[in-house]
């Protein structure tokens, strides 16, 4: 299915839309307001892409430099190729600690991978930490934003929800009342979770540390009560020093929810005594969108959102339209590349406004890579075959003034006189579904020239 | 000073008032633009939708027509956004670099080349605003709201020149119309929403007048407010520079 399709179902609600829309775009604005008030922020904006470019262009060297570190601290790191492989060392790990119960906090790689599934096919008992998360994972639903996963559920939703999975009494929404029974809920698998899985925010190639950011201290609990912590990284979240990390972290949370920062930044360098740590560090896919010279700029993304929440597509199409573990305008740019095919239609979801690019703390020129896609894909032959040869002649027609001159009158004779149900049928007409036509004029406006000015 | 006047294929064919009122008043700023007889199109509407090859001898065609002119100006944010960036794809003769630095924005032309920051004329309503993308961001010609919050731009500044004009602030300054190009028909439903939303955002800020420098976003714009008969005109920039009244 087309991300056209699916978003034509979202935005049938028009009324959930509009709220869909308004809470986003409150978001943006949180985000505005935190931006102003730091004059240097263009400047701190040029200096992650630079250091992310950098890092991009020696990220071999530098992340055998971050093994090598963490080696010295005593952690355990894993390399995974792929999704299988990194979900098979998980399991393994788990397994090797005779473990069933695991908690996670949030983490879009796991989500990529499909982690959840796997394991719990395996018997093993997941529990995701983060409250959003954790109301999806209810629902059995995939995120729809990267940083708040449950943003298209309404309080409603989400009392159905814990009503049907955590007992609370039917027909309450309160928000206070709903954390508080998660709360509870969750407390109890914490407790009694043996191995803690986590995402990684940055991992410093110098020191060998990674870190969480999050704002419910949820990875915190996790890592700090199990015995065992497994940290699941794509190779591209690699900064070179603990000096550099400054930079993102005033970066990420303004860009996200307009937050100065988030309110834990955590940093785990080695396992406490008794502990393990264990560190999977994952391709799947990105070393071959780093040989894509075009698109390999997509991979300075720090997973902000802050293009989503910009994005006048995404906020009306919701985060499910795109069909993709991550949604809007930076998912359009890195699902083509996993799956040429599948995901064709999103790098035609957006107007190219380009207003992910402006607002971008990486500066990930987002809807140029949109654009490029869209060459790609109909080059491969992924575009619709109408759409292809209407193309095709409009590139003859267009390239001779005498069949434009023609046809441009043929067209406008056509709207004028022809039954307005014919030129506005819904059935072959999308702009007439609706929008009025634009009334044809008798002239247009080469005709006037050449009779009125010589 | 040798001017061509780009007029682009659907304003040629459908919106020839805007044409007119271009070659008008650069007229009345001094300068005798020549419309070349030949022109088409910039091919935006193919590369846009993933068939830039089948663009290339549109492109050229662009290139022939107009390399022999000093300024080449279009009544259009986005074609010449298109023709700036996206002709890299040609051979970069002196030809096509001339072309590529030569194409303005009408807007533009009159603000940066002829040095224009105010122009007579009297307009006495409630005019809102809207910038194509392509301008405001692709073009730079207002400040975006995702670098600061400072709202400016040189179509805001001609307009505020007029006599007894009063300009809307709007709950979303430079939120996208939702055309884009053939966005508008791949994603109409999502593009007719967005279209919509933009509407009432002016609506209720009390525009009653609409108006820009790129007549593809108005035209979806204005479809959308026929269909739903709202209580706004829509008008080209250039046509309430020229003086119309209304
Ligand atoms: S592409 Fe940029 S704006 Fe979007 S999530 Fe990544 S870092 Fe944030």
């Amino acid at each position: 299915m087309s991300h056209s399709a699916r978003a034509a179902t979202f935005v049938a609600d028009a009324e959930r839309t509009t709220w869909h829309d308004e809470t986003l775009w409150f978001v943006r604005q949180k985000r505005d307001k935190a931006v102003y008030a730091v004059p240097e922020f263009q400047q701190l904006r040029e200096l992650a892409s630079q250091i992310k470019d950098h890092t991009l262009s020696r990220l071999d060297e530098y992340l055998q430099q971050f093994e090598a570190a963490a080696r010295r601290n005593g952690v355990h790191v894993h390399w995974a190729a792929d999704a299988q492989e990194h979900n098979a060392l998980v399991l393994d790990l788990i397994r090797r600690h005779g473990a069933t119960r695991i908690v996670k906090s949030k983490s879009m790689l796991t989500e990529e991978c499909h982690l959840n599934p796997h394991l719990i096919g395996h018997g093993i008992e997941v529990i995701d930490t983060d409250l959003g998360e954790r109301i999806i994972q209810l629902r059995e639903e995939a995120p729809s934003h990267l940083v708040l996963p449950a943003i298209h559920l309404k309080k409603e939703d989400v009392g159905d929800t814990f009503h049907r999975h955590l007992g609370t009494e039917k027909g309450n929404h309160d928000p206070q009342q709903l954390t508080e029974a998660a709360r509870q809920h969750l407390r109890a698998k914490f407790l009694a979770a043996e191995v803690a899985i986590s995402g990684v925010n940055f991992a410093v190639a110098e020191t060998g540390g990674v870190v969480i950011c999050t704002n419910e201290g949820n990875a915190d609990l996790g890592v700090n009560l199990a015995k065992v912590h497994i940290a699941s990284m794509g190779i591209e979240k690699l900064i070179p020093r603990l000096t550099d990390l400054g930079v993102f972290t005033r970066l990420l949370a303004r860009s996200a929810t307009g937050q100065p920062v988030t309110t834990y930044t955590s940093h785990y360098t080695q396992p406490a005594e008794g502990r393990e740590m264990h560190i999977v560090i994952v391709d799947n896919g990105r070393t071959q969108q780093l040989g894509r010279p075009d698109f390999r700029a997509s991979l300075k993304c720090i997973r902000c959102g802050a293009c989503m929440n910009t994005c006048p597509v995404y906020r009306r199409s919701g985060g499910h339209s795109y069909d993709f573990t991550v949604p809007g305008p930076i998912g359009a740019i890195l699902s083509p590349n996993i799956d040429l095919k599948k995901h064709s239609s999103l790098p035609f979801a957006s107007t190219l406004c380009g207003s992910c690019t402006d607002v971008c703390p990486v500066k990930i020129d987002i809807h140029t890579q949109l654009y490029k896609w869209r060459q790609v894909l109909a080059e491969a032959g992924e575009i619709p075959t109408a759409k292809k040869w209407s193309m095709k002649f409009m590139g003859r027609f267009l390239a001779s003034p005498k069949a434009f001159g023609l046809g441009g009158k043929m067209a406008r004779t056509g709207l004028r006189l022809l039954p307005y149900q014919l030129t506005h049928a819904t059935a072959f007409n999308a702009w007439a579904v609706a929008r009025e036509l634009p009334e044809p004029p008798q002239q247009s406006f080469r005709d006037w020239y050449r009779e009125t000015v010589r | 000073m040798r001017v061509a006047l780009f007029i682009p294929c659907y304003v040629d064919q459908f919106y020839p008032q805007v044409g007119i009122a271009s070659l008008q008043l650069l007229q009345k700023l001094g300068v005798q633009a020549h419309f070349p007889a030949q022109q088409t199109c910039c091919g935006q509407p193919l590369a846009n939708s993933g068939c830039e090859r089948d663009a290339l001898p549109i492109y050229r065609h662009f290139v022939d027509t107009f390399h022999r002119y000093d300024y080449i100006v279009a009544p259009s944010g986005s074609c010449v956004y298109h023709v700036r960036q996206h002709f890299d794809k040609l051979a970069q003769t002196p030809e096509v670099q001339h072309v590529r630095a030569a194409t303005y924005d009408l807007i533009d032309f009159i603000t940066q080349v002829l040095g224009v920051t105010e122009l007579p004329g009297r307009f006495p309503h409630k005019v809102g605003l809207h910038l194509s993308c392509h301008g405001q961001r692709g073009l730079h010609q207002a400040n975006e709201s995702e670098i600061t919050p400072v709202r400016d731009g040189q179509l805001r500044r001609l307009l505020a020149s007029l006599d007894g004009i009063e300009l809307t602030e709007l709950d979303r300054n430079d939120e996208c119309c939702g055309f884009g190009g053939t966005f508008c028909i791949s994603e109409a439903a999502i593009s007719a929403r967005m279209g919509q939303d933009r509407v009432q955002d002016h609506l209720r800020n009390g525009t009653t007048v609409l108006t820009g420098g790129d007549m593809s976003c108005l035209m979806h714009l204005q479809g959308l407010i026929r269909r739903r008969q709202l209580p706004l005109k829509v008008l080209h920039a250039v046509e309430i520079l020229n003086g119309i009244s209304c």
